[in-house]
Formats: C-alpha cells, structure tokens, sequence
C-alpha cells in the first residue's frame, strides 16, 4: 500500500517537474536572488561584495533621483488610469449600441493596443517634433509659437501621459465590451420602461455590474503603469533631468547604465512591495463593493 | 382608461415579417391571453404594445389615445419579462422600488406602498436578499412586485411562469389570476401553454404565425376552433382531424359515410375525448398503444392509413394490437376545409 502512494508521488513531482524548473529558475529564484543582493553591496574587483544590511535602503531614501522618479510614477499613474478607464467605458458603451460599420469602429479603437509601444513612440515622436511635428505645426495655424514638447520638463510627462492612455484605452475597452455583451438587453429594457433615463441606467444598473471588469482593469492598468517603459527609450530616455523618467526606467538605468546591481535590486525590491500592496489593497477595498454574478 | 386597442399592426425587419395585420382589442379589467406556437409573434407583439419594438404599420390605441410611436415609460403599463429582468446587483427592496427611485417619489409614500405590495405578493421577509438568494419562484414574484408596485392600469407578461415546475406553476397561476381581478388590471399575458391560456383567460388571441388564428372566450375556442390550426392547438391531447374521402352523398372516413352535404376535401375533427368505444356500430379501429395518465388512457389507434387517439376513462392496456369499435356524438363533431382550414358548419354530420 505504502508502495504504491510513494510510487504515485513520484509519478506526480516527475510530471510537476518541467514547469517546476522553469518556475523556479526564471522566477523564484530572480526574486530571492534581487531580495538577497539588496542587503550587499556592490562589489568591484577591489571591494568584493559584503553584507550592508539596510545601508543600501537608507541611500535610496537620500536619494534626490529616487525621490523624483517615484513622484513621476504617482503623477504619470494618476494621470493616465482614471481618463483610460473613463475612455474605456465611453468606447465600449458606443460601439456596444446599434451604429453603422460597428465592427470597424471596433477595431480602430482597438488598434492602438495591437501596435508594439516601440512603433506607438515613433508615431507619436512625429506629432511631438518641434517645428515639423503635427503638433507644431497645427498650432502654427493659430500663430502659436513653435513648442519643444518632449524637451520641456513642464510639457514632457503630459506627452507620455497622453501617449499611454491612447494606447491603453483601446484595450481596457475590449474588456469592458465583453462584460457589457453579458448583460442581458431586458435589464435596459426593464430600466427603460420605468422611464430612467440612459445616465441613471448607466449609473445604477450598467457601471455597478461592471465593477468585476473595472476592478480587473484597474490592477493591470496600475501595474502597468510601473511596468511599461518602452517609450521612454524611444521618446525621451527619461529626460530632460529625469522629468519622465519613471521608476523601472530608472532601476534599468541604474542596473546597465550605472552598473550598480546593488542598488538596483533595492529599489526592485521596493518596486514589488509597492505593487504588492496596492493589488492587495484594491482587492481588499474594491471587492466589498464588487457585485460578481 | 386602459383599454387597448391593435388596428392593422405589422411588425417587419427587412424581408422578415414578424407580425402581420393584427387586430384585436383587449377592454379594461380584461385578462387577455396572447397563445400561439414559438416563433409565432406573441413577444413581438407584446414588446410592441409597451414600446421597446417600433411599430413597421397599423395604429396602436391605448384608453383611446394614439400610442404607436410613444415612448415606453409614457404608455403607463409594467412589464414581467420572461427571464425577470431583475437587477442582480440591487436586492429586492431596491429592485421593486427602482421605478419609484426614477420618478423620485417621497420616501414615506415608497415606504407604505412597498409594505403594501411585499405584503401582496408574500415577499415581506425577503426584502433585502439579491436576486441570486431567491428561489425562481420567489423571484418571479420580485418581478411581479415591480410590475404592480407602480400602480399602472395596464401590465404586460411575456411566459412569465415558464421557468417554473409544474406545482409551482399551478398555484402562481391561481395568485395572478387573483391578483388581476383584486387589482383590477388590464392584463396581456403571453404564453405557449394552451393550458395556462384556457385556465387563466377571460379572453384568448390565438396567433399562429403573424396572424390572429382565432380570438375569443376560452371555451369558444374550446368548442368552436375557428380553423383547424386552432382545433389542433387547443386541447390536450389535440383534436383528431382526419382526411375524408369523397362519396355520392358527402364524405367517408374509411369506407363509412360520417358527413353530409361536404362541398369539396375536408376535415373531420372530433376530440379524443368526445370519443367512446362501443360494441357495435362507430367505426372500426386498430388499437396501437396505450398512455396511462391516471384518472384516464389515452389510446392511440389507426383508421385506415390514418391515426388518432381516444381518451378512455380508467386504465387500458394494449399488449398488443387489437381491434376495436369507437364512435361519437354527433353534436361533437368539427368539420373544416381541407384547403383553407377554415370552419365549415354547413356540413352535417351524420350518426354512426
Ligand atoms: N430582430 C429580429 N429580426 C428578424 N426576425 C425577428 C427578430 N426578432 C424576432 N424575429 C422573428 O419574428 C418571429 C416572432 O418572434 P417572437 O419572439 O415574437 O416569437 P414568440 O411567439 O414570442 O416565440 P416564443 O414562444 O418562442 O417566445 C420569429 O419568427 C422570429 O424569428
Ligand atoms: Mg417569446
């Protein structure tokens, strides 16, 4: 008998075994790799690397650069998550209802998401160019001044702003589109004979039963919003004087410009528990309010 | 007040018909039953009368006034949907009292009439369960507590029973029906259910694809079907109707002469229930099976090439094929023409 359980516990962590490597080797220990390496400094040929504890911690907290990138982060996050969401819903709302070339419109408002943020930058680097750029140049209609969008530190981090959420939105709506073709049409019909009109359908029958979706596409709009840097390197390489820089931009800066892996396992590690907390937040906070069917 | 009155309507989407002409008029306080097979039009009639479908032709009266093209929520009637259309997120406080919210009534006079309609429909302790904590039949009731609670003259149900078990079904039936007549509403109320039609109407319309079959009291229906759709709809089981074949002095049902002064092919229809087997005389049979239902069988046979049934009281079993004389009352006898299906009562029938 005893034979025979043995035998199948084998069997079974032989077939858990390639998933199991691969997990531990490209996730697991990266992890704890970067948690331990935090606690050391940087070795060099001269200095080989020594626990420090929490010196490398206390450095990143005088750190002026840090300090800016993470006031970024909040700004580039707060600006780019409530007005993609709102966009969102507008979108899947409008192409959900009976218009003409329905799925056309679907598919040009999702279009956006299908491009790689590398091709993303090089259009929108077009609409930004001083003099020449699409921008400028409709403002030169109006006689306004020519504009260095992505070289103002004032103007920079709104570009990149306004680039995110027309890329973002298209996608969320997908989401949203496929909550809002679940509800049943007699619950609008329903609203409708009672005379509510179309808003007090929307805000209490229609955005209460979305809230399984918008909680979803809250979370990945927030950790996208830590985690998708690619147009930095195109448009701005987190310039000028680190105006859009944002945190993981700066942790790739630090870790292959600088060369301080060190330091750059610090601030991933507080990226993370960052992320961490605010997942678990949300799904604390949001979910009690969250009406799943 | 709330009389409704369809002239001519037709409801099309492109090629596709829908609803073709119908009229027909339902009075105040009525319990009007819209019945037809699936597929044949009653949902989109009954979604054109509250509003939610356009009318393609015809005029749309309700208490005397031009509603066609007036919006839903001005047409002062409520709707049960067949599937509830309760709001899952919202619990049945919030879900009865949703019309009332929109048309910001005070909240005392909310109070009171949410009281009175629980109390109604029997929902007084379940107040602040969401949908999804019901049972079907409590939630059918939900539906039907918003249906009411906006005190409107005219409600509107689309198969609203027809998620239900059988028992349950029965006695929703009975506490409608009562609702109505207590309430004194105008009542359409759609169903494929040719029992739920008989039982619970003052009137029934009878619609088979796009058009009115037959419209009248039940037993009208039951005892004279205008048309051999309707003979075959109504009833259970279904009338027999058999091919007749033409003879000098009217017709025959293999080889013995039950109709005089046919004009043409047509139909002889008699229900099983009307029939009765005999020793001699009637017409000669080959019993097939037999389907026991309790208080009755019923026997299904052949005449000749065709087939019927014949309800008997008590149980009969047919081991194996038998042969065997029925025969009926003359007076229960239904005649239609073959061709257009209509109702002949100029044809005799003649005793057996
Ligand atoms: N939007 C539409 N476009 C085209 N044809 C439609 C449309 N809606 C309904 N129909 C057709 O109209 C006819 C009547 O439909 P309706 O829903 O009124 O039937 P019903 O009598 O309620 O049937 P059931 O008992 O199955 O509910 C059907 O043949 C249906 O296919
Ligand atoms: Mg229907």
């Amino acid at each position: 008998m005893s034979r025979r359980i043995s035998q199948s516990y084998i069997y079974g962590w032989l077939l858990l075994m390639p998933a199991a490597i691969f997990l531990i080797a490209f996730t697991y220990y990266p992890a704890v790799a970067t948690l331990a390496k935090s606690f050391f400094s940087q070795g060099t040929a001269l200095k080989p690397s020594e626990f420090v504890g929490f010196e490398n911690f206390a450095y990143m907290l005088d750190d002026d650069v840090f300090w800016k990138v993470a006031w970024n982060n909040i700004m580039y996050a707060v600006g780019t998550i409530p007005i993609s969401i709102a966009l969102a819903i507008l979108m899947a709302v409008w192409v959900n209802g009976k218009l003409p070339l329905r799925s056309i419109t679907r598919m040009a408002y999702f279009t956006p998401t299908i491009l790689p943020m590398i091709a993303v930058a090089n259009i929108w680097l077009f609409f930004y160019t001083p003099d020449i750029g699409l921008l400028d140049q409709v403002s030169a209609v109006f006689g306004l001044p020519s504009h260095n969008w992505l070289g103002d530190p004032d103007t920079v981090l709104g570009c990149i702003i306004a680039i995110t959420i027309w890329k973002e939105a298209g996608f969320f709506m997908i989401f949203y589109l496929a909550a809002l073709q679940t509800l049943p049409p007699e619950l609008e019909e329903a609203a409708r004979l009672e005379g509510a009109s179309r808003w007090y359908y929307f805000r209490r029958v229609m955005f209460p039963l979305l809230m399984p979706t918008t909680l979803f596409v809250l979370i990945n709009a927030v950790i996208n919003s830590f985690k998708l840097v690619d147009h930095l390197f195109i448009l701005t390489k987190g310039g000028p004087d680190n105006a859009s820089s944002l945190l993981l931009y700066y942790i790739y800066e630090v870790a292959f410009s600088f060369l301080d892996q060190a330091y750059a396992s610090t601030l991933t590690v507080v990226l993370l528990l960052m992320l961490a907390l605010i997942a678990v937040g949300q799904f604390y906070f949001l979910d009690k309010r969250v009406h799943y069917r | 007040m709330s009389t409704i009155e369809l002239s001519g309507i037709t409801k099309r989407w492109g090629e596709a018909i829908g609803v073709d002409n119908v009229s027909f008029r339902v009075d105040e306080g009525t319990f009007a039953i819209l019945l037809g097979p699936s597929g044949c039009g009653k949902s989109t009639t009954l979604r054109m009368i509250a509003g939610l479908e356009d009318v393609s032709e015809g005029v749309l009266s309700i208490g005397g006034n031009d509603m066609t093209s007036t919006p839903a929520a001005d047409r002062k009637l409520s709707m049960v949907f067949q599937s509830y259309a309760l709001f899952p997120h919202l619990n049945v406080e919030e879900n009865i009292l949703f019309g009332l919210k929109v048309r910001k009534t005070p909240p005392a006079e909310m109070a009171t009439r949410l009281a009175k309609v629980a109390e109604i429909v029997g929902l007084s302790g379940l107040l602040d369960r969401k949908p999804s904590q019901l049972s079907g039949g409590q939630r059918q009731r939900v539906a039907l507590a918003r249906a009411i609670i906006a005190e409107n003259p005219i409600c509107l149900m689309d198969e609203p029973l027809s998620n239900l078990d059988a028992k349950l079904r029965q006695e929703m039936r009975i506490e409608i029906r009562a609702l109505q007549q207590r309430l004194g509403m105008t009542v359409i109320y759609v169903t494929h259910d040719q029992a739920e039609a008989m039982s619970m109407g003052d009137k029934v319309i009878l619609l088979n694809d796009g058009k009115i079959e037959q419209e009248g009291a039940p037993d009208v229906l039951y005892d004279r079907p205008a048309t051999a759709f309707a003979a075959s709809f109504i009833g259970t089981p279904p009338m027999n109707l058999l091919k007749t074949v033409a003879v000098d002095s009217g017709a025959a049902i293999d080889g013995t002469t039950v109709l005089e002064g046919t004009n043409g092919a047509c139909l002889f229809g008699i229900r099983p229930e009307h029939m009765e087997f005999t020793d001699a005389g009637g017409i000669e049979v080959e019993l097939v099976s037999a389907d026991y239902l309790g208080s009755e069988t019923i026997v299904a046979a052949r005449v000749g090439d065709q087939s019927i049934l014949v309800q008997t009281p008590g149980h009969v079993r047919i081991p194996e094929p038998v042969k065997a004389r029925v025969t009926w009352d003359t007076k229960n006898v239904h005649v239609f023409d073959a061709g257009s299906g209509r109702r002949d009562d100029n044809v005799r029938a003649l005793p057996i």
